[in-house]
């Protein structure tokens, strides 16, 4: 096995060293930022200021039209060079972007580092359906699941694949009041349960609050107009 | 206009179309389906027999040229489906993507007869590959003896045919990654730490598999019935069978023409015995594959896949470039020996010599190519228009439909047509020709133009409503002119396919219809490689010009209207 592969319980902080982004040459944004495991920072601000920018940034995902400098690392662990595959920082989108070729079961084993018997993964995967009030769900074609359901197992399709740090691109947003507030309270429960660093870009005003965290204001550069 | 006459044109249009699809492949069939059993009157035959088939069975070689057939086409799609997959698997997200993609893109228009002469000229044993290698490394001071192109077991037919099917299965590709969502698959298998080949095979593969599917079984069905290029690259005793019953049908004696219709037949069956094993096949990697993708291993050869994605795709790319400048360099020589790299001294002779030759066939080229894309262009302008009318997806019937001249071998649906042409003691002529090449035109057309006049914002038709103009309104001066460069890109590729159309001119016409691509296929089995390399690319020239017209074009016309020049 990859000596990278095995993971301990994360109690690394995630750290974004004098990071700033450019786009064509123009200054979009400049962080400097620690977020301890467990702890959620909350990044605010108007469209186009670049909030999901700084989350492909972080994970790896930045487009060659940006340039960026600075640092991300993981603890001691440099993640700056590192391909997006190699980082180990959990993405959760928009969309649940559930796989549609395979059945809910399919997709929680997708997220599943390998190893294990088949039955062992399964065994997994039901308890972790359990666990979520998704019981019995395991063989079901993800089309066929709720908006508030999908978002869930996208969720342990994260949680399963052992992330060390976790970025929230809006993830909530999607969803209706209701299902937001469950669905809230449930990803910032794991998240802290699992110690995971986490940065989330919103812009719900709610999202924030019920974080608890510390909230980043991100602005438009002045010469943005 | 009223608003019945346009929705009335629209429909008809969809409708001929329909029929340009439909009709001349189900009536081809039919029309050799008689004379296989011994029914032509116009020939003499009067009644059911089976003499023709048991002819047909006794020929020599016939397993061997039904295996040829069989194996290259399968072998061919399959080396093309894996060059392209692990390709887009190891660099979708890479720089050279682009690179890649802008190379291989124009290659599409290149016609298959013309590819298949400059790689022939590339790789045969006085080609340009051995003049390079010899006699420094090779040793060589006289050509070697091997067989190629021509070798018996299609390996030069193969490769040909796989050249030219991974720039289409790698277009097709290209339009099938934003419909399956490739980017998001791919970046939550990333972010869930997945190498790219293992990401792209167990998560992005599944979802876009289906959208080449039936891309796929066109390639296999043109690989296992072409005459063209098993003409050039392919082994002659025995030939591939749709080489064998081309000859059957042009023998002086008539009553083979019986003997050919049991061919066409047969190519039929082996066409679809191909298809079918590739169906099976599928299924049983998608069974054999069903619990790969949960079994959670986050890398798939990564690094022996990347060597081989890159070195096929490269060696793909080199091939082409060294035949275009082996046939630049052929047209261009005068006396050549052999291990020689370079003629001298150049000479622009072959092209003064060929000219009196060449400038009726490109013309009559560029006529019926013309014709037929404007035929084409018209039809399926009017079919999508038509898909406006409804407000729900097109049905997946369509798509089959679109297929059909290019899933059922030519050579057996033109035969019929052309048996019923006799039978109906029509002349053949240039007309039938341009019906002949909008039948193959007309697909390549439609999926060309389909997804942009799809995507077309709906909001452009309801703005233009609410101030007032009619539905005939809105089709000619909005819908019409925002769609004008993928209009134009459509005109390009429909012209580059009927340019390299080469056996509906040669059997609608009758043989008295000479086209540059018929020219360079006759010309290519003759010795003249100067000659050949000659109108092999002038061949080239016509797409090349379509292409740079319609990319010019709206450059030139539209440059007070750059919004219109960025559209996709």
């Amino acid at each position: 096995m990859n000596p990278r592969e095995i993971t301990m319980p994360s109690s690394d902080s995630l750290i974004l060293d004098a990071v700033r982004i450019a786009l064509d040459g123009r200054s979009l944004l400049a962080l400097d930022l620690a977020v301890a495991p467990g702890e959620i920072v909350t990044v605010m601000g108007p469209s186009g200021v670049g909030k999901s920018t700084l989350l492909d940034y972080v994970a790896g995902f930045l487009p060659t039209a940006f340039s960026a400098s600075g640092a991300v690392r993981l603890g001691e662990l440099e993640l700056t060079a590192l391909p997006a595959e190699a980082r180990h920082v959990g993405l959760l989108f928009q969309d649940p972007l559930l796989f549609p070729h395979l059945s809910v079961a399919g997709n929680l084993a997708f997220g599943m580092r390998a190893g294990g018997n088949r039955r062992e993964r399964r065994r997994r995967i039901d308890a972790a359906l359990d666990e979520v009030g998704l019981g019995g769900y395991a063989e079901r074609d993800p089309a066929t699941l709720s908006g508030g359901q999908k978002a869930r197992v996208a969720l342990l399709r994260v949680l399963l694949s052992r992330p060390r740090a976790m970025l929230l691109d809006e993830p909530f947003s999607k969803l209706d009041a209701t299902r937001r507030d469950e669905l809230r309270r449930l990803v910032f429960a794991q998240v802290r349960e699992r110690r995971l660093p986490t940065l989330m870009v919103t812009h719900d005003a709610a999202d924030a609050q019920a974080a608890g965290g510390r909230v980043i204001e991100l602005d438009l550069p002045s010469d943005a107009g | 206009m009223s608003a019945s006459l346009h929705v009335a044109l629209v429909r008809l249009a969809a409708w001929l179309a329909i029929i340009l699809l439909g009709v001349p492949v189900a009536a081809g069939l039919a029309g050799v389906i008689a004379p296989a059993f011994g029914w032509l009157p116009a020939l003499g035959g009067h009644e059911p027999t089976l003499e023709h088939w048991q002819a047909l069975t006794r020929r020599p070689g016939l397993a061997g040229m039904v295996a040829l057939s069989y194996a290259s086409g399968l072998a061919s799609a399959a080396l093309a489906l894996a060059i392209v997959a692990l390709f887009i698997g190891v660099f979708l997200h890479s720089r050279w993507f682009g690179a890649v993609q802008r190379l291989l893109s124009p290659l599409l228009a290149v016609p298959h007869a013309a590819a298949a002469i400059g790689l022939a000229f590339l790789l045969s044993p006085s080609g340009l590959v051995s003049r390079w290698l010899s006699p420094w490394a090779s040793g060589w001071q006289f050509p070697p003896n091997y067989l190629f192109p021509g070798d018996p077991y299609g390996l030069a037919l193969i490769l040909g045919l796989t050249l030219k099917e991974v720039p289409f299965l790698l277009l097709m590709s290209l339009a099938a990654l934003p419909q399956c969502r490739a980017r998001e698959r791919m970046r939550v298998a990333r972010a869930l730490g997945y190498r790219p080949l293992a990401g792209f095979l167990k998560a992005v593969m599944p979802g876009l598999y289906p959208l080449l599917r039936l891309p796929l079984y066109a390639v296999i069905a043109f690989a296992s019935s072409t005459v063209d290029v098993a003409l050039i690259l392919g082994p002659s005793t025995p030939p591939p069978l749709a080489v064998a019953v081309m000859r059957w049908l042009n023998d002086p004696d008539l009553a083979m023409r019986f003997m050919a219709s049991a061919g066409a037949l047969l190519q039929f069956a082996v066409t679809l015995t191909a298809l079918a094993s590739w169906w099976l096949l599928e299924r049983l990697v998608a069974r054999a594959l069903r619990d790969w993708p949960g079994d959670g291993r986050r890398r798939f050869g990564e690094r022996v896949g990347a060597l081989l994605g890159g070195g096929a795709i490269g060696l793909v790319v080199v091939l082409v470039l060294a035949s275009l400048a082996g046939l630049i360099l052929w047209s261009l020589a005068a006396y050549w020996p052999f291990p020689e790299a370079w003629p001298q001294p150049l000479t622009p002779r072959n092209w003064l010599r060929g000219a009196g030759g060449f400038v009726d066939p490109l013309a009559q080229a560029a006529l019926i190519g013309g014709v037929a894309t404007l035929i084409a262009l018209v039809l399926v302008t009017g079919a999508l228009e038509a898909e406006t009318f409804r407000h729900r997806p097109p049905r997946a019937g369509v798509q089959w439909l679109l297929y059909l001249p290019l899933l059922v071998p030519s050579v057996a649906f033109l035969f019929g047509l052309v048996l019923m042409q006799t039978q109906a003691g029509l002349t053949p002529g240039l007309a039938a020709v341009i019906g002949g090449h909008a039948i193959f035109v007309l697909p390549y057309v439609f999926l060309s133009l389909a997804e942009s006049y799809r995507r077309l914002d709906p909001r452009w038709t309801q703005l233009a409503r609410s101030l007032g103009a009619s539905p005939a309104g809105v089709f000619w001066r909005v819908r019409l002119p925002l769609l004008t460069t993928p209009l134009l890109t459509a005109a390009a590729v429909g012209f580059a396919v009927s340019i390299g159309q080469y056996l509906p001119t040669l059997l609608l016409g009758a043989g008295r219809i000479s086209t540059i691509t018929t020219e360079a296929v006759t010309l290519a089995s003759g010795g003249d490689r100067r000659l050949t390399a000659v109108y092999a690319l002038l061949q080239l020239l016509l797409p090349a010009l379509g292409f740079a017209l319609a990319l010019g074009l709206p450059r030139l016309l539209l440059r007070r209207r750059a919004g219109l020049l960025s559209r996709p």
